[in-house]
């Protein structure tokens, strides 16, 4: 298979600003981006930083200042959205509010010119897919939030997109909701083996849920991979912060490794600049009795409680904090104790040398 | 009342003076109203129920004609003020702001602004010069003068059903392959349609109700209901012109609630 | 910066929002705005004989608007009778605009603090008589107040007066009938500004030690001000270029300028006059206008601190 024919979207260079003379603002700034065919891809990244602009971009809602968005091999940069085969989940669903439950469903199909039968068949199809027969002839004012949201879903479905965009699709859910949702969807990707391409500004649900994630701040992407990629290798300090916890440790090169500022070195990691930062997830980091020879000494300023698990933060003999997770001790058991001195340990494999 | 305590949003003399307005709101109305159907002619005293009045209106050609006169003026200057509000109410909202927005929005309002005296010389002055020109003496000056003082009457509601209005609809029917004709008229009208017939509905009373602008502008002959009930008071008010007072009221009455259902917001 | 493309939108959407104006925009040009230019050419023109102009430039209109000639020598003197119609109309004005707020304010007030379900209704009640036919309503208060109308009889037969009084032809049978006519259009304003007015801040001032009078005066007033002076303008501007309700009430005698321009298309058979007087009136209620532009942009500057 060549690279053309397994790319489903491709942006190249896309540039789009808002505003004029002092006021531009550039809300995507040069983004390239290639999304496979069938894969369930998640644009994550905080209120702003360009990721439902790229959306509206692919959509055709908005034209692009500059670069091109190819669909299938194609330059669909030029066309207006009702002649793309994409379809979107709105946010705010967008449900026509005059139309029943069905007819927003068939909407699309209707306004391709398909005839009666197959819309009829079509919308019956879908109704049973998003498990919402019973709703066929409601006002869309009349269903809940969640079967709102299948409407909305069934509706995009429906005319068989190539790519279907979801812009924050359940964020207006509650918490039980959204996770019943998530899977709800997963099901429906893997079914129709339709290309989704999902923004979310909620790191879990993208970790969860995709098959790759686009990290994304300020108008451009910052990294582009699997979800344990993105979790384990950031390559950058914005893209180590937004996903998970984690801890920065300001670092220097020196023989054999990196020296943190309290004196002790990591071995085995290298870098070509002088100083760096290195980003350890709490959860990799061991405590050790204080007598640990080869263990970065450290002492207990205070412990979080969060149920299974115990935050335990601590100084260096520098300063530095740092967040170590462990397991809440059992209970009779006496875990680590604020005002404790300690060692810690962890596999240099685990840290992660950023150079930004 | 059996809430004792103290009340911030209570001022002392607020509740009885809002009280006795609503009482001189209505009081000269309903006055009005029962002796359209009093039997006796005199206002001081009720001597009885009676329809002879409406019946007596309706039995005189002058009550008629101009009643069928302003129908017919309020139903094509309404229609065609909605029209064209619609269709400017569509060009001034939801676009990028663009130049002359302003100067559109000025020009639509300004019937609202001018005093009507200063408008029906205006028009006065203007038709007087187009009647010596074309000779043509018909109600076409009158619809047109009605046409135009309605259109904010109809543009408000309209535009306010507009700005209301989810943008998103629009962006998911073009989403779902409507073209922009078949996503304004399978999603932008009928979602527009209830302010549109509240806008009508307005335009319509607005226009039923002038005086100022139809006494400078009609020709001899061309009494609207309101000039000719004017033109009754010098002859001292007939009860005849209270009972077209009362169907005009309900009338109004009918319009405005049903503007008022058709404009009210979902709870 | 922008893209062919996007520009090509821009104009795009542009050209559409003229375009779709223009009806609306023609349609006023004829029955509006455009005659009104037209008002102010005629202004400086004679008079003719038998109405209507002749066409030959003159200021005599203009100056006609202050002074007459007087018969005998043919100076200019102050025309007393045109003075006491614009004092008239302008003090009228202003007494209703102050009383439909003095009573006005309270209403609006009454109505926003009812219990959400309730506020419809009251405001309905307002609503009813802002659309019913200003002829009618003008009808109906002349019906109380006339020399034989339901006030006079009821004073009579409870004994208060042995002659009615005589009310109706007199100024303050107009103030009465506009504050009654104009009311609603002061109420309504005056409601959509209190609706808006956050009632925690009533309990912030009481608990600072405000009495009442200074929560009203300190907190409440100047909160609600643009309210006001849109109440006031809507009030002010109609009471001024008013004529039915002074043609009914008034009688003839007692005009304002509204009912002197008219006089001048009429028996004065001066139009030069009326469309001189019409561009004045013009002009004093634009300014007005203007007044409660400036007036609510600075209000919202100060808002947003």
């Amino acid at each position: 298979m060549t690279a053309a024919t397994q790319s489903m979207i491709e942006a190249r260079h896309t540039v789009k600003a808002f505003g004029q003379g002092d006021h531009i603002v550039r809300a995507l700034d040069d983004v390239s981006i290639t999304i496979n065919k069938g894969e369930f891809f998640t644009l994550l990244g905080p209120s702003g930083c360009g990721k439902t602009t790229l959306l509206r971009l692919i959509a055709g809602f908005e034209m692009p200042t500059a670069g091109h968005i190819l669909l299938d091999g194609v330059d669909i940069t030029d066309l207006p959205p009702n002649r793309r085969p994409v379809n979107t989940v709105f946010q705010s669903y967008a449900l026509f509010p005059h139309l029943t439950v069905a007819q927003n469903i068939g909407f699309g199909l209707e306004m391709q010119g398909r005839p009666r039968a197959e819309v009829a068949k079509t919308t019956a199809e879908m109704l049973a897919l998003v498990k919402l027969e019973p709703m066929a002839n409601r006002k869309t004012s009349q269903l809940s939030g969640g079967q709102q949201q299948r409407v909305a879903l069934a509706r995009a479905l429906a005319p068989k997109p190539k790519v279907l965009l979801l812009d924050e699709p359940l964020s207006a859910l509650d918490l039980k909701l959204r996770k019943e949702m998530q899977v709800e969807l997963k099901r429906l990707q893997q079914e129709t083996g339709i290309t989704f391409v999902f923004v979310t500004h909620d790191q879990e649900e993208a970790l969860t849920m995709s098959d790759r994630i686009g990290v994304m701040s300020a108008g451009k992407l910052q990294q582009v991979g699997s979800p344990k990629d993105i979790y384990t290798r950031p390559v950058n300090r914005f893209v180590a912060s937004f996903i998970g916890e984690t801890n920065f440790l300001p670092a220097t090169p020196v023989a054999g490794g990196l020296q943190l500022g309290c004196g002790a070195v990591v071995e085995g990691l290298t870098t070509a600049k002088p100083s760096v930062t290195l980003t350890i997830r709490p959860e990799q980091i061991r405590i050790t009795p204080a007598d640990d020879a080869g263990a970065i000494p450290a002492t207990v300023t205070s412990l979080v409680y969060f149920g299974t698990d115990t935050h335990c933060h601590m100084a260096l003999s520098d300063g530095a904090e740092v967040v170590v997770r462990v397991q809440s001790p059992a209970s009779g058991e006496a875990g680590v104790r604020t005002g404790d001195s300690v060692g810690l340990r962890f596999q240099p494999a685990a840290a992660q040398v950023l150079e930004d | 009342m059996a809430d004792r305590g103290f009340s911030v949003s209570r001022l002392p003399g607020f509740t009885p003076t809002a009280m006795l307005v609503f009482v001189a709101l209505y009081l000269p109305i309903l006055m009005l109203v029962a002796f359209s159907f009093n039997a006796g002619k005199s206002v001081a005293s009720f001597e009885g129920f009676t329809l002879q009045w409406f019946v007596k209106a309706w039995a005189n050609d002058h009550v008629k004609d101009a009643t069928l006169r302003s129908l017919v003026i309020a139903v094509v200057a309404a229609s065609v003020a909605t029209v064209v509000a619609t269709a400017a109410a569509l060009g001034t909202t939801r676009r990028k702001a663009f130049k002359g927005q302003t100067f559109i929005y000025v020009v639509i309002n300004q019937p609202l602004m001018v005093p009507e005296i200063v408008t029906a010389v205006a028009l006065l002055i203007f038709f007087a010069q187009i009647k010596v020109l074309t000779g043509y003496q018909g109600l076409g000056y009158l619809v047109t003068a009605h046409a135009a003082f309605c259109i904010p009457f109809a543009y408000l509601p309209i535009r306010a059903r507009l700005e209301g209005m989810d943008l998103t609809l629009e962006s998911a029917a073009a989403d779902l392959y409507a073209s922009p004709w078949q996503t304004f008229r399978f999603v932008t009208l009928p979602l527009l349609l209830p302010g549109m017939i509240a806008g009508f509905m307005l335009a319509f009373v607005t226009s039923l109700d002038d005086v100022v602008i139809t006494l400078f502008v009609k020709s001899a002959g061309q009494d609207t209901l309101p000039t000719y009930m004017l033109g009754q008071i010098r002859r001292q008010i007939t009860t005849e012109v209270y009972a077209i007072s009362t169907v005009l009221l309900g009338l109004t009455v009918v319009l405005l609630t049903a503007f008022f259902l058709l404009t009210r917001k979902k709870d | 910066m922008a893209s062919e493309a996007e520009t090509r939108q821009v104009a795009a959407s542009t050209r559409a929002g003229w375009l779709l104006s223009t009806p609306a925009l023609v349609l006023l040009a004829f029955g509006a705005i455009g005659p009104l230019l037209i008002v102010v050419v005629y202004s400086f023109l004679l008079p003719g004989k038998y109405g209507n102009v002749e066409w030959g430039f003159s200021l005599d209109a203009w100056r006609g608007i202050l002074f007459t000639r007087d018969i005998f020598d043919d100076t200019l003197v102050l025309a007393d009778a045109h003075l006491s119609i614009f004092w008239r109309s302008v003090k009228l004005s202003t007494l209703t605009t102050l009383f439909t707020f003095a009573v006005g304010f309270p209403t609006a007030w009454f109505i926003a603090t009812r219990p959400q379900k309730q506020r419809a209704f009251w405001l309905f009640l307002i609503t009813i008589p802002f659309w019913t036919n200003l002829l009618i309503r003008t009808f109906a208060i002349n019906e109380i107040i006339r020399s034989e109308g339901l006030l006079n009889t009821l004073l009579l037969w409870l004994g208060v007066i042995d002659r009615p009084l005589e009310i109706i032809y007199t100024d303050f049978a107009v103030f009465v009938g506009m504050t009654y006519v104009y009311l609603p259009l002061m109420v309504l304003p005056l409601f959509a500004a209190i609706d808006r007015f956050d009632m925690r801040l009533l309990e912030a001032g009481y608990d600072l030690y405000a009495s009442r009078w200074q929560v009203l005066r300190r907190i409440i007033l100047p909160i609600v001000k643009p309210g006001i002076i849109a109440g006031s303008i809507l009030v002010f501007v109609p009471a001024l270029g008013a004529y039915v309700t002074p043609r009914i009430l008034g009688g003839g005698k007692q005009m304002m300028i509204g009912n002197f321009i008219e006089l001048q298309f009429g028996q004065g058979r001066n139009w030069p006059l009326g469309a001189s007087l019409s561009v004045t009136l013009l002009v004093i209620v634009t300014a007005a206008l203007l007044v409660y532009v400036r007036f609510a942009n600075r209000d919202r500057e100060v808002n947003h601190g």
